[in-house]
């Protein structure tokens, strides 16, 4: 069996004096999505950012496609995982197609520029974020949801096995949500990518993932299967807050109390 | 690719242009023939004496210094990621006059002056990188996911005291000295005869930062993403600091605090032609050299035999020009 594309080890994340994960364990494969579920501040982010490499883990192991992090080099790390910041700031205009083929930095050699292959694969995962059009826009004159897109896209020309994504649909309008989900959905099914998503829409974790990661209080972690996991007494121990399941319409349904 | 080659190939030949201008341009005004016979054989007369002992050096010079503070400020632009920030914006050319300043008030020699200027800027440079070190460690994210804004303040707040010394030193200093500590701080390339450390630095400069170039159009996206996208970003940006560094502080020993030059020439290049740092890095540098070559000789012609110092000239092109593009709405280059 191949090693996961993500997995940790009694992994142990503190920020500030504060712990917030301890004994984490867990194991992402290859066509697996992992939704990361939590309330504000336990520590979503600063797991994926561990996971990216971003900041340290005080214990435990992140091992990366069955290697430790620490052992990647950059270059081949940016091969193996993509990541998707929670927010953007652009400080100097560039055109949207410059943006994206910025994706494909990983796989060019040092003096080698952006070609037709790469222009060819940033026009392709446009127009699969709906973007078809945009090539040429700067993306200083973007709204906060066509810029959210476009990183999308560049995430997706970067094609690496192993995706994690902060927040992907938090600017996004009804139809792009679905519209990202459901690429994300598809590149795990038939391209075996492994992805994890941190989301607040709990109908949205249910619809899409496959596995699930509730951060609970005092650190601890519940995770398996999504079913398993997303049950009301969880969510409630979670979150603070009586939530009722409810199966309508094919779906499952979280109605807060 | 061959668009950056048109005008790289462009900003050379108008620098091309501005050297025989600048040559020819005099007390002693010398007809493009016989410019061209001095330069072949410079032994021959008065001509040629002129040319290769007194205008080539002083031209080569305001070249690789203009060069020089150009790439210097797209530098720091990407690093600080602020198209407003110049070479000067973390205290370095404050340093430089207070170390120059402080020679002259002692009123020590032209070498001294020099020493005093570079032992200013490297000054200046080591406490930014000692008081902000943390940001240019490995493992910075805590909390914040970018930390240009830090190392700006700290940069700023050290050009504040700077600032203060030089005025202390500009009360204490006696009538007679206070005219050249002003074209000083103005920048003047009057009397400047050493171009070779400048220009070496600029072909160094660009030596060292070109290979990384796309690393820094990643960079420029923000700190998180190009990580991800496996530039290793503590070194780089180390790097991107040391480089402007030196190319600053070998600038401002040159000749003195030429402003506008850092902050106008990449602003405009980018603006015109795109962020490419492959392509801006080097036409940066010719832009720059040609900029200050032309104000130069506009400094030295302008009210002859009177000299300006030349940042009066880079100032009087560089504040109508920057704000004639802020006005302008930014085009899309295709």
């Amino acid at each position: 069996m191949t090693a996961p594309l993500l997995e940790a080890q009694d992994l142990l994340l503190r920020v500030n004096g504060r712990t917030l994960l301890r004994d984490l364990s867990f194991a992402l494969r290859a066509g697996e999505v992992w939704c990361l579920l939590g309330p504000n501040g336990a520590g979503k982010s600063t797991l994926l950012h561990a996971a990216v490499g971003l900041r340290a883990a005080q214990g435990g192991v992140l091992r990366l496609g069955g290697k430790a992090l620490a052992e990647w080099p950059a270059d081949a790390a940016a091969r193996q995982r993509g990541f998707l910041p929670q927010s953007f700031h652009d400080a100097f205009s560039a055109s949207v197609l410059e943006s994206v083929m910025l994706g494909r930095h990983p796989y060019l050699s040092r003096w080698q520029w952006e070609g037709e292959e790469e222009q060819a694969l940033a026009l392709s995962a446009l127009r699969a974020m709906d973007l078809a059009g945009f090539e040429q826009r700067d993306v200083l004159t973007l709204s906060g949801g066509e810029r959210q897109r476009v990183a999308l896209a560049a995430l997706f020309v970067q094609d690496a096995p192993l995706l994690l994504l902060d927040e992907p649909v938090s600017h996004l309008d009804l139809h792009h949500q679905m519209l990202v989900l459901e690429h994300l959905m598809e590149l795990a099914r038939l391209r075996g990518k492994g992805v994890m998503f941190t989301v607040h829409d709990l109908d949205l974790a249910a619809r899409f993932a496959s596995h699930a990661l509730l951060l609970m209080p005092q650190a601890m972690v519940l995770q398996g299967p999504i079913d398993s996991v997303l049950t009301e007494a969880a969510l409630e121990a979670a979150f603070g807050h009586r939530v009722a399941r409810i199966e309508a319409a094919g779906r499952t349904l979280f109605v807060p109390d | 690719m061959r668009r950056t080659l048109l005008i790289w190939l462009a900003l050379a030949a108008t620098a091309l242009a501005a050297f025989a201008l600048a040559l020819a341009s005099g007390s002693v005004h010398l007809a493009p023939l016989d410019l061209l016979r001095a330069l072949v054989s410079p032994e021959d007369g008065i001509a040629g004496e002129i040319v290769t002992c007194l205008r080539l050096p002083r031209a080569l010079a305001a070249f690789a210094v203009g060069g020089l503070l150009a790439l210097a400020g797209a530098l720091m632009q990407v690093l600080l990621r602020n198209p407003l920030a110049d070479p000067y914006v973390l205290g370095l050319s404050g340093g430089a006059a207070a170390g120059a300043l402080g020679a002259m008030l002692a009123g020590l020699g032209t070498l001294a002056i020099d020493a005093g200027a570079s032992a200013g800027a490297l000054l200046a440079m080591a406490l930014v990188f000692a008081f902000a070190r943390h940001d240019f460690a490995r493992q910075q994210m805590h909390g914040a996911l970018d930390a240009s804004p830090r190392l700006l303040l700290t940069g700023v707040v050290m050009a504040a005291g700077w600032g203060a010394l030089i005025t202390l030193t500009l009360t204490l200093a006696p009538e007679a000295r206070l005219r050249g500590m002003l074209f000083w701080l103005m920048g003047d390339l009057n009397g400047v005869d050493s171009w070779v450390p400048a220009l070496l630095a600029l072909l160094l400069a660009l030596g060292l930062m070109l290979p990384a170039a796309r690393d820094l159009n990643v960079l420029l996206r923000g700190e998180a993403l190009a990580h991800a996208l496996g530039v290793r970003v503590a070194p780089l940006r180390r790097r991107i600091y040391l480089v402007a560094s030196v190319a600053t502080a070998l600038a401002v020993t040159t000749a003195g605090a030429v402003g506008f030059v850092g902050l106008v020439v990449p602003h405009a290049l980018r603006l015109a032609l795109g962020n490419d740092q492959r392509m801006l890095l080097p036409a940066s540098a010719l832009a720059g050299g040609t900029l200050l070559l032309l104000a130069d000789t506009a400094a030295r012609s302008l009210l002859a035999p009177q000299q300006l110092p030349v940042g009066v000239i880079t100032a009087l092109i560089g504040v109508p020009a920057f704000l004639l593009l802020l006005a302008r709405r930014p085009k899309r280059i295709a």
